[in-house]
């Protein structure tokens, strides 16, 4: 494997570009096993408002901490700009880093992102020194304002929170892959087995992000452990070159010099 | 031979009453003036459910639920063991799915069947798993039980007192914390998790088991408590502040409720209530033996469920010195 192939956001050096979602775990014990046997050097951690008054989630705090990976802290089950902004204020306290994944929902029953609010509170974050990580669809007019705004890595949906879909929108995935070249895009949502994920890395996709369909395996460090080989394979396969997929069959062998048995 | 119990919760008083029964010489020693008050003990669910629990828990919560629901049956004739129902809306239908396939000893119900069950639920789902051998209890009358008889084997509860005086701590004899999340500064890997629940009175419907409605954001459970009365839970936030229930958690909580059956929408809110569940990082109760005390502790969302369990290993050991390594590594 290409050693130097690290996976770089707002100048930080990533080993793994498997990223993993801490919610729903058995316990932590096991969310800890499963940080390890994924690989993973970057975790989000949802932050519940009231969990960040002085010492009140200290213990939950302190074993992600002792994980000894990046905390990437997000504003998840935020409906608002003035929610998603406060949100992430307390997580710089929390966590004391400027990285914040910005999440706004925008319809509760598939919790698809509410792009308009995400670009504005991505403005205003970025204005105060945030490092932005914004929970976005496959658009690519909102992708372009995420940007202007000065997000500097994109996180598009593979299908809707929790549903273990894969990816979705293909074409639209694609497009955006295409069109934001140099910008790292982590496909974050909707990953349900590690064949989509392979999948999302196979299409250029620099990273994915997983939570559900590894807190709820039944046997969560072992499926670590199985997306931890699909997205090596996935990101392999990139670079590799994967062959383009043709209409019509071609013979791997040339018919020239065919032995004639007749 | 004495002992002296710190923590009249659940753990506390279970721990109590086996070594009371085994000859010792027990006396409580509880912080607070009045039983429950304080301990997260008074707001749980008070589902004997170990099997249900799988979905969510290691093998080893099924193996003491199961050793513990015999012993409520035993002491407390209070313990209902009617079965749980487990649902989900038709929408929702895969998250039955993945409770089955995590959890053991249920069967499936169709329509017909869950309406025998629970007649005022007819109609309302397709299918259920019902989980036949589980029982629930009211743990605040399971509390009240258990000091009763600790007081009629001998023993004695002594309210607003944390810890022997140093004259009587040769006395006290074998030291047992059982005090939850405030043993914290010697049990360091110890966290909170809060919980919210409710209890509502309504007489339109009636259930006679526990009901868990499955919901891929917000599971929430009702436990009948008899006489009209419903409890309503639980939430599960990783924090060690019981100061308050948001708006939010009692959105999603009287939801879920409204969504089983809409008659409680008609409710009347009698209680809300908040604890803050001890637990270790893996969520799992231990017994750990620090200078001249042995600790109880962790019981996480377990604690009906899995106490008598512990206080037979905590007294097999103190009396037998046989250890449980289940618990104790």
């Amino acid at each position: 494997m290409n050693t130097a192939d690290t996976l770089t956001l707002y100048g930080a050096g990533l080993r793994s570009r498997l990223l993993l979602g801490t919610a729903r775990y058995p316990s932590p014990a096991i969310l800890t096993e499963a940080v390890q046997a994924g690989g993973t050097g970057l975790v989000t951690v949802s932050l519940r408002r009231e969990s960040a008054g002085e010492r009140a989630g200290q213990g939950f705090w302190s074993i992600i901490r002792d994980m000894g990976v990046r905390v990437l802290p997000n504003t998840a089950g935020c409906h608002s700009v003035k929610e998603a902004v406060t949100t992430a204020h307390m997580a710089r306290e929390v966590f004391g880093t400027p990285w914040v994944k910005l999440e706004i929902i925008g319809e509760d029953d598939t919790l698809q992102p509410d792009v308009f609010a995400l670009v504005d509170a991505a403005r205003i974050l970025g204005e105060e020194g945030f490092e932005v990580f914004p929970y976005t669809t496959e658009d690519l007019i909102a992708a372009e304002r995420l940007l202007e705004a000065g997000c500097r890595v994109l996180m598009p949906w593979g299908s809707p929170i929790g549903s273990g879909r894969g990816l979705n929108n293909l074409f639209g995935l694609t497009a955006l892959r295409a069109r934001f070249p140099e910008v790292p895009l982590i496909i974050d949502a909707g990953i349900g087995v590690p064949s989509h994920a392979a999948q999302a890395l196979e299409l250029g996709f620099d990273a994915v992000l997983i939570n559900t369909a590894v807190s709820q395996a039944v046997d969560p460090a072992r499926m670590a452990g199985a997306f931890a080989q699909a997205v090596a394979a996935g990101r392999e396969a990139y670079l590799a070159g994967p062959m383009e997929p043709r209409d019509m069959a071609v013979p791997s062998t040339p018919l020239i010099g065919k032995a004639f048995l007749g | 031979m004495r002992a002296t119990v710190v923590g009249a919760g659940v753990a506390g008083l279970a721990c109590a009453v086996e070594l009371a029964e085994r000859g010792l010489t027990v006396e409580v020693l509880e912080r607070t003036r009045r039983l429950g008050s304080g301990c997260c003990s008074w707001y749980a669910g008070g589902m004997l459910a170990p099997w249900c629990e799988l979905e969510s828990a290691e093998p080893l919560i099924a193996t003491l639920g199961a050793e513990s629901l015999a012993w409520w049956r035993a002491k407390f004739p209070g313990t209902v063991l009617a079965g749980s129902l487990v649902i989900a809306h038709g929408r929702d239908s895969g998250e039955l799915k993945h409770f089955a396939r995590r959890t053991e000893r249920f069967e499936w119900l169709e329509g017909e069947a869950i309406a025998a069950l629970e007649p005022d639920l007819a109609g309302r789902f397709e299918k259920a798993l019902y989980f036949r051998e589980e029982g629930h209890l009211d743990p605040r009358a399971a509390l009240a039980a258990l000091a009763e008889r600790l007081t009629s084997l001998g023993g004695r509860i002594r309210f607003g007192a944390v810890a022997p005086h140093e004259s009587e701590r040769r006395e006290a004899g074998v030291l047992i914390d059982c005090t939850g999340l405030a043993a914290r500064d010697v049990l360091t890997d110890l966290r909170g998790v809060k919980g919210e629940m409710l209890v509502v009175r309504l007489s339109d419907i009636s259930l006679s088991r526990p009901v868990r409605v499955l919901h891929p954001r917000v599971p929430v459970y009702i436990v009948p408590r008899g006489d009209g009365h419903y409890m309503i839970g639980a939430t599960m936030i990783e924090s060690d502040q019981a100061t308050r229930i948001s708006a939010r958690s009692m959105l999603e909580l009287l939801g879920a409720a409204y969504a089983l059956h809409p008659a409680f929408g008609e409710a009347e809110i009698v209680e809300i209530g908040t604890g803050v569940r001890p637990a270790f990082p893996d969520n799992l109760p231990k017994l750990r033996r620090r200078g001249d005390t042995l600790y109880v502790n962790g019981l996480f969302r377990h604690g009906f469920l899995v106490a008598p369990a512990l206080a037979r290993r905590t007294a097999d050991w103190l009396l037998e010195g046989r250890e449980a390594p289940e618990v104790m590594q």
